[in-house]
């Protein structure tokens, strides 16, 4: 049994295993209706970040493509899957909750939004760096206005859609699940040999076509890909609300999950998801605690903590305090006592730490005593003259 | 079936006005070691760029082993069978010395596994994995880069770099290889060390090698052709010796 732990990477399975905890935690919790609605209401809204990020993280973490329009693909998703759903319910009579409904609208928003997705991909293929970023943000911008501008039969313009709305205490479990499902693909995708082709196009694209990587495959398929999940918090979202308003999906909220993924860390999947949570409950909280005069100073206080966070990862004055008190250390002191680089069997498929770390301070003390340095800086003297 | 591996034929390409290559016609013959030469600006690397689908040929085609590749992609060019390496490195710096080789091996038939049989972690994507990690490992094995198999390939020196490019792009299993300037700022052992390399090309996988080199010792002992380019267009070709003693040639390289 412990052999088999030990065979193990942890590493790729934390996620899964700190979700599903989360969910037996919170699931058990609102069981017994221990949970106030404010928590249930911040579960849902986690959920969707966690998606959202992890989905666009494949985009700009992986595939290295700065993609500024995730809300957009997150609005398609939210106003196809919830007039979807809101047309089944009405015409079959079901209840708002009904699980068969939501099922099916979660794979209609997703589809749509994927479609949506492969059209961003088309120009992606040319466009580069800024200049796509440009064009995702104005398709953000001109879905949401699309939908602000439909008359209110149809996607109910400026009053919002009015769409079904799941009880509570069930959505957020569907929300965990959906967040499950989400890291599955997007994990398994990226720790495969397509994955290390898209990987390989972020680190050098000209190098990735001339060893034969097909780049419009995999651009495509990662904008397919991100969409369509972006697509499903679209239509978690929906029933999330009793009305989708398209203001919800403007810029701020594409740079919001934006900001959920580069803090972090890009190609960090585990290092996204806390970003997400973090993020979340900090507006969340924020927007409780400061009302009434004091909401003016929701945004700045957010500000002000996010460049706390960013200061402490970059500094270079805090790096002795980062790497005594992170995470990765911590844990390394439990388990492992030291490991010999020397003896590692195979490639362990560390991407993000540097194997080979020399710290210069003992080489330059090893062996070295004081009377022969001084000799020798005497003689270098001595031939300069 | 060709008696060529490579075949130019008036291949060249102007940019504008400018023509930067014009009219080389390439013999390769396979199992060969074929040098291209020439002083700077001679439009070595634009040969290379046409043949490997960076640039379109405005005049002039090519073959490889009798099928016309003019006009076709980087992607589809490497599938075809000419793998290149850069004249400055061109690794995955973020990844490990073992994916880089594993990167290449990527379009090859016997490690085919679909996007969904990946996702949904059928059997057929862990036996893909694993074969393409033994493949790899053994690639680096002839190269002997095994015991770095795991460092990233940014910390890796600069002649391993080289190699691992090379295996990079000899995992792609091409017939024809291109090296852009391999033995460029080399020490000589790790010359010497290159050309064993390139003899391990040549003999054990059967790949013919088309370089180009500015290090002229290195050319005499290794290439069995040459062809020299000066200002985009051929002044001679043929044997090393040959080439090399043509009034036109030495004019180029010492001026008259």
């Amino acid at each position: 049994m412990k052999k088999f732990l030990s065979t193990i990477k942890w590493k790729y399975y934390i996620g899964y295993l700190v979700i599903t905890l989360a969910l037996a935690v919170t699931g058990i919790l609102s069981a017994v209706n221990a949970l106030p609605n404010s928590t249930l209401y911040l579960l849902e809204e986690i959920t969707i970040a966690l998606i959202l990020a992890i989905s666009l993280s494949v985009v700009v973490g992986f595939l290295g493509e700065l993609s500024l329009g995730h809300a957009g693909f997150m609005c398609v998703g939210a106003y196809l899957g919830g007039k979807f759903s809101a047309v089944i319910c009405e015409k079959f009579a079901v209840s708002d909750s009904n699980f068969a409904v939501f099922l099916l609208s979660l794979i209609a928003g997703g589809i749509c939004a994927a479609v949506f997705g492969f059209i961003i991909g088309l120009p992606a293929l040319r466009l580069k760096g800024d200049y796509l970023a440009i064009v995702t943000l104005a398709f953000g911008e001109i879905i949401r206005n699309i939908f602000l501008n439909t008359s209110s039969e149809s996607f109910g313009g400026a009053l919002g859609l009015p769409t079904p709305r799941m009880n509570k205490n069930i959505l957020f479990v569907f929300g965990f699940l959906l967040v499950l499902a989400t890291l599955a693909v997007v994990q398994n995708l990226i720790r495969s040999k397509h994955g290390r082709a898209i990987t390989a196009i972020r680190d050098n694209e000209i190098a990735a076509r001339a060893t034969g990587i097909d780049i419009t495959k995999y651009k495509l398929l990662v904008f397919v890909i991100s969409s369509a999940f972006a697509g499903i918090a679209g239509v978690l979202y929906s029933y999330t609300k009793a009305t989708v308003r398209s203001e919800i999906f403007d810029y701020n909220y594409s740079i919001e999950i934006l900001v959920m993924v580069v803090i972090g860390g890009m190609g960090n999947l585990s290092g996204t998801m806390l970003s997400a949570a973090v993020i979340t409950y900090l507006n969340n909280k924020l927007m409780a605690v400061l009302t009434g005069n004091l909401a003016v100073l929701q945004n700045l206080v957010y500000a002000l903590i996010l460049i706390g966070i960013i200061i402490y990862n970059n500094a270079p004055a805090l790096k002795n305090v980062r790497e005594k008190y992170n995470l990765g250390t911590l844990w390394a002191k439990i388990t492992k006592p030291k490991k010999d680089p020397a003896k590692e069997t195979d490639d362990t498929g560390r991407w993000d730490v540097v194997p080979t770390k020399i710290e210069m301070d003992e080489v330059l003390t090893v062996g070295i005593i004081k009377k022969d340095i001084e000799a020798s800086e005497k003689k270098e003297e001595g031939k300069d003259e | 079936m060709s008696e060529y591996v490579l075949e130019t034929k008036g291949l060249g390409i102007s940019f504008g006005g400018l023509k930067a290559v014009s009219d080389v016609n390439l013999k390769v013959k396979k199992g060969e070691i074929y040098g291209l030469i020439g002083p700077n600006g001679a439009g070595k690397t634009t040969v290379f760029n046409l043949l490997t689908g960076v640039y379109t040929p405005t005049e002039g085609t090519f073959f490889l082993d009798g099928k016309e590749l003019k006009g076709l992609s980087q992607e589809k060019i490497n599938r075809s069978g000419i793998a290149r390496t850069f004249q400055n490195i061109r690794l995955f710096n973020n990844m490990t010395v073992v994916r880089n080789v594993m990167v290449g091996l990527h379009n090859r038939k016997e490690y085919s596994c679909s996007v969904m049989q990946s996702i949904f972690r059928m059997p057929a994507h862990f036996s893909v994995e694993r074969r393409m990690r033994e493949k790899a490992k053994e690639l680096l094995d002839i190269f002997g880069l095994l015991e770095e198999r795991n460092n990233l390939s940014c910390n890796l020196p600069y002649g391993k770099q080289r190699k691992l490019e090379i295996a990079r792009a000899l995992a792609t299993e091409p017939q024809l290889l291109l090296l852009d300037e391999p033995a460029a700022g080399m020490n000589p052992i790790e010359t010497e060390d290159l050309r064993r390399t390139v003899e391990i090309i040549r003999d054990r996988f059967g790949v013919t090698v088309l370089l180009i080199e500015h290090d002229l010792k290195f050319v005499t002992e290794i290439c069995n052709e040459i062809t020299v380019l000066n200002f985009g267009t051929v002044i001679a070709q043929g044997t090393v010796k040959e080439a090399l003693s043509d009034p036109q040639v030495v004019k180029a390289y010492i001026g008259s």
